[in-house]
């Protein structure tokens, strides 16, 4: 059996920011499984630009994100394999991988960083009836095959979900010469970034449809039509308000999921909400030495955030394997209400380490004018004033040692939305 | 006036230009100085960047992602797009070769964005 | 192209009958309008190997179900497909279910089923903690089962070709002439191929090749009889192992709960008379009203955990409530194996027993002693243990690229299920035999994959790849 101190399970955005940040604390001995053939995930099929303004104060492209990662993670010489998919992790961090050189690959980990993104919900799960034909895509994998393996999706094209890889979908296949005939949003809001709907749909008068679904698909060997409606406020569809758009291709964006698999195989205790791992302010699981961070821990709408989380799981898993961190004896629950469906973390340990601590949440419904606030026994501790916030954008409320001393001396912690004026 | 979603960055700025006076226009809900940019340049001569992939002949995948260095005119993004179409770049591709120089005569070059090995 | 003996329709019925003839000296085609065995009613179905309490006494449905039932472990080991036998229950939730549960009990007991029990409430929530409370009385059934009904297809097809049965795939039949005694079939492409026994197991299409073979209306009309289904992720496998029957009222039939030899929970079907014979969409309608009806039987069905849903035609006789087995009347050496619906999975086995005998009897067929009952299924990296996998991977490192990441299902895997005979020439096909894609994210990740190790292998553009075959591209041409 191999021995790793820190094994993280991912290459992508995720997986890479840890390894960086590990390494920048100090440790030498990390090793990264990735499951595709390159490193930097699904970032390679992003060939859009806005990604990194946070991170390097300039507009990349996901490959050029990506990349700039990888060129990290080379220059500190840390060991990755490729095309190796993780089986199993279990409980005393034994992890089981599979690959075509080293075959079956057991690697005992004195930490592990769990970084595999999330997964899009399929057409199932959306219960979207009619014909099984060919034609349905999610939309990355439309991404896929589009920007990577350079095939042509389809020509008429109706896209359901307006999140921001539906948005982007959207320009890429009229860049590729399709015409998308509609983008229908069961919510009556977009789940996607602003500027999408400004430069993917509104740039091409790509139509988009609030408060509508695809209630049937009709096609025998391909789509030949979708039926869309409206809904109605318990998102139930208005069946007399039917309508048939013809196309070849309907795109689903429908949301993501994290991809927990492995955490559920080893133990790790899940959050309902965000479908990802209830940590600490560490990154650090239920199951000691197991961190995540990432899509796979909650989905995250901008990359820049991701790294930043990632780094600190990098940073945090040294220091646990350190001995520097204190173990998860007594925690805070990080209540979160009015507004606000989670935070991650979930948990703030009530030790004396006063790191600064990011919170990051989303909240359940469009509010205008709020003041997002945290407040300990009662006492509103931090805030961030927002003219909108909206449940596809993540918030976050950064707070300095002086505030964090303030929670781990409290009883109880709660982020809320205050309306203003 | 006009109201603006800034597109700069994923925060998505709200953006009112007053453009009562096209030689001084006032830009406001901005907030950093590409916002102001912006929204000056989407009153008057729309730009965008535009992103797509270029084939390559002998790689370890047939495309390559590309971009135009800087925004170009909004109206020219599909005549860009078939100027992409035109080329067929040859493994290895590094990030940032040029694809097209100056592009349409805009002074923009279409560059790669992703490096691509050499098909094994 | 001339044969002994061909069969139209590589379902289930057509497979078995194909695999049991192949027993004796004689030559075989499987004539198959679509692109793989097994993409009619025989991939969309309950997958349950009943006991045999519910059909009639003295039907050919009561004799070949449990007949069937029986011979299913065994004949699971030799073509090596998935069975368990799990068992099931009628779930009775009103005072007077236990009247209509004593009646199945002893028609169950008539038809020669093993092992029947009548439980109460507690017992019944002892051995399904899940089902309903309100429930009172359920019929106790251990015998019954579940198998993977496309799988055991595959498996009778395989095990036929290498016995020596042709299979030919999009021959949609639509002329048959006689030339004497000799059946002249000609497909849609112009083919034309000859036998001396035409054997019809063309499912809901078994009256229009009926018609075909006699110049004249089937004495049976069959009608295509949906069913809708929902299926769960596996996370929800915990939620019963055995399968949920529920009482049948003036309301109608009710509805299955499940699990599958996957793990997976199924919940249907509805039943509904269709005028289309290849109408296989869902309904919004249709799929609320077999959650719904499921709900009885379990209060707490989490709906977040469907993860697909689909929908399958049986091939009921109108006006007759019975299998259709047997030489025709009129047309001399035309065999027709008709309204085969359910328990048809289950007696599939029975029937293909009794079909070769019969026309081996007739034919005056002499016993192939190469015969060669075994076959061995592709190895399922996901179900192996780690010994188990290295070894394969040290054999073919192709075992070692897992490709579909929720089933883990590697390139080895993919590979064979195409180069197998008949082999899995599109998605569907590949999924059927490697589960890829079968798994929560349905085909998400490794549809790009798959496409691609499909035109590698068959030596065609990807452009060329379809999700089941004729027109069903999945990208455009270049």
């Amino acid at each position: 059996m191999l021995h790793h101190r820190l094994v993280i399970i991912g290459g992508g955005p995720a997986g890479l920011a840890a390894a960086h940040g590990a390494y920048e604390e100090g440790e030498r001995d990390i090793l990264i499984l990735e499951r595709e053939e390159h490193l930097g995930g699904i970032l390679n099929q992003c060939i859009h630009n806005g990604f990194g303004l946070h991170t390097f104060k300039e507009e990349l492209t996901g490959p050029e994100y990506a990349s700039r990662f990888i060129d990290l993670v080379k220059k500190d010489n840390i060991p990755y394999k490729l095309n190796t998919t993780v089986i199993d992790v279990n409980k005393d961090k034994i992890i089981t991988a599979v690959n075509q050189e080293d075959g079956l690959l057991l690697i005992k980990a004195d930490a592990i960083i769990l970084a595999c993104g999330c997964r899009e919900r399929p057409r199932g799960a959306i219960n979207i009836a009619g014909a099984r034909c060919a034609g349905i895509y999610s939309a990355g994998t439309a991404q896929k095959l589009v920007n990577i393996d350079g095939l042509k999706v389809g020509k008429e094209v109706v896209i359901l979900g307006s999140g921001d890889i539906g948005l982007i979908m959207a320009r890429r296949m009229t860049f590729e010469g399709a015409k998308v005939k509609a983008v229908c949003e069961l919510m009556p809001y977009s789940s996607g970034l602003n500027r999408n709907i400004v430069q993917c749909l509104n740039d091409f008068d790509i139509p988009l449809y609030f408060s509508h679904t695809v209630i049937k698909i009709n096609g025998k060997d391909r789509v030949e039509s979708v039926v869309v409606a409206k809904v109605d406020e318990k998102l139930n569809p208005i069946l007399d308000t039917a309508f048939e758009i013809k196309c070849d291709t309907l795109l689903l964006s429908v949301g993501l999921l994290p991809e927990n698999e492995l955490a559920r195989t080893c133990g790790v205790e899940l959050s309902r909400v965000t479908n990802g791992a209830i940590v600490d302010e560490s990154m650090m699981t239920s199951m000691d030495g197991i961190f995540e961070c990432g899509n796979v821990l909650h989905v995250h709408d901008l990359v820049d955030y991701v790294s930043e989380e990632s780094t600190n799981a990098g940073k945090s898993a040294v220091r646990y394997l350190n001995k520097s961190i204190s173990s998860r004896d007594q925690v805070l629950e990080v209540k979160t209400s009015n507004g606000v469906r989670y935070s991650v973390p979930q948990l703030i340990k009530k030790d004396t380490d006063y790191t600064p601590i990011q919170f990051k949440m989303r909240v359940s419904n469009v509010f205008k004018n709020v003041e997002v606030a945290l407040f300990v026994d009662g006492e509103k501790v931090a805030k961030k004033i927002k003219q909108i916030v909206t449940p596809g954008e993540m918030e976050t409320l950064l707070v300095k040692e002086d505030i964090v001393k303030k929670i781990k001396s409290g009883q109880n912690v709660e982020l809320t939305l205050v309306k203003r004026g | 006036m006009r109201e603006l979603i800034c597109i700069c960055c994923p925060l998505g700025c709200h953006i009112t230009v007053d453009d009562s006076d096209l030689n001084n226009l006032k830009v406001t809900g901005n907030s950093c100085l590409r916002g102001d940019k912006y929204a000056r340049e989407e009153v008057t001569c729309p730009k965008r960047t535009v992103t797509s992939i270029c084939k390559v002949a002998g790689g370890e995948i047939p495309v390559v992602p590309c971009k135009t260095k800087d925004t170009v005119e909004k109206g020219l993004i599909f005549d860009v797009l078939k100027e992409i179409s035109k080329v067929t770049l040859k493994a290895p591709v590094h990030i940032g070769d040029v694809v097209i120089k100056n592009v349409l005569n805009t002074g923009v070059d279409v560059v790669a964005t992703k490096n691509i090995d050499i098909k094994r | 192209m001339h044969k002994d003996i061909i069969i139209i329709g590589a379902g289930v019925v057509g497979c078995s009958i194909a695999r049991e003839l192949s027993r004796y000296n004689t030559s075989i085609l499987v004539l198959e309008k679509e692109n793989d065995v097994s993409v009619g009613t025989s991939k969309a179905n309950s997958g349950i190997a009943h006991a045999g309490f519910d059909a009639k006494e003295g039907s050919l449905k009561a004799k070949f179900n449990v007949e069937g039932n029986k011979m299913m472990k065994k004949l699971s080991e030799e073509l090596d497909f998935p069975f368990k036998q799990n068992g099931a229950m009628v779930l009775g939730f009103e005072d007077d279910s236990i009247d209509k549960i004593e009646e199945l009990y002893h028609r169950g007991i008539a038809n020669g089923v093993e092992q029947l029990r009548i439980i109460r409430h507690d017992e019944i929530l002892k051995l399904e903690p899940e089902i309903n409370d309100q429930v009172q009385v359920a019929l106790l059934a251990p015998t019954s089962g579940i198998v993977s009904p496309y799988e055991m297809t595959i498996a009778y097809a395989e095990n036929a070709a290498s016995n020596g049965v042709t299979f030919v795939f999009g021959a949609e039949v639509n002329k048959i002439d006689r030339k004497g005694h000799t059946f002249v079939i000609t497909t849609i492409d112009n083919q034309t191929y000859e036998c001396e026994t035409l054997i019809n197991c063309a499912g809901v299409y078994a009256d229009k090749i009926y018609e075909l073979a006699a110049n004249k209306e089937a004495p049976f009309q069959i009608v295509p009889r949906k069913g809708e289904y929902c299926l769960l992720d596996k996370t929800y496998g915990y939620l019963t192992s055995h399968t949920l029957f529920q009482t049948p009222t003036k309301m109608g039939k009710g509805v299955l709960v499940t699990p599958t030899t996957h793990d997976n929970i199924i919940v249907g079907p509805n039943a509904h008379d269709e005028e289309s014979k290849d109408d296989v969409d869902t309904s919004i309608e249709g799929l609320n009203e077999v959650w719904n009806k499921a709900l009885l039987t379990m209060p707490h069905l989490p709906k977040r955990g469907i993860i697909t849903q689909f929908a399958g035609l049986r091939a009921h006789a109108k006006n007759y409530d019975d299998f259709i087995v047997g030489y025709d009347n009129d047309v001399i050496n035309l065999y027709n194996v008709a309204a085969i619906e359910s328990p048809g999975l289950t007696s599939a086995p029975a029937i293909a027993v009794h079909v070769a005998k019969e026309v081996a009897e007739k034919m005056k067929l002499s016993e192939n002693n190469a015969f060669n009952p075994i076959r061995k299924g592709i190895p399922h990296f996901a179900y192996l243990s780690n010994e188990e996998r290295e070894a394969l991977i040290k054999e073919n490192p192709l075992y070692g690229h897992i490709i579909c990441r929720c089933e883990v299902v590697s390139e080895g895997e993919i590979v064979e299920a195409i180069r197998r005979v008949p082999g899995a020439k599109d998605l569907d096909g590949v999924k059927r035999r490697t589960r890829a894609g079968m798994g929560r994210c349905q085909m998400g990740f490794c549809t790009p994959k798959v496409m691609e190790i499909i035109a590698r292998e068959l030596h065609e553009d990807i452009t060329s790849v379809t999700k089941k075959g004729h027109e069903s591209f999945m990208v455009d041409k270049r």
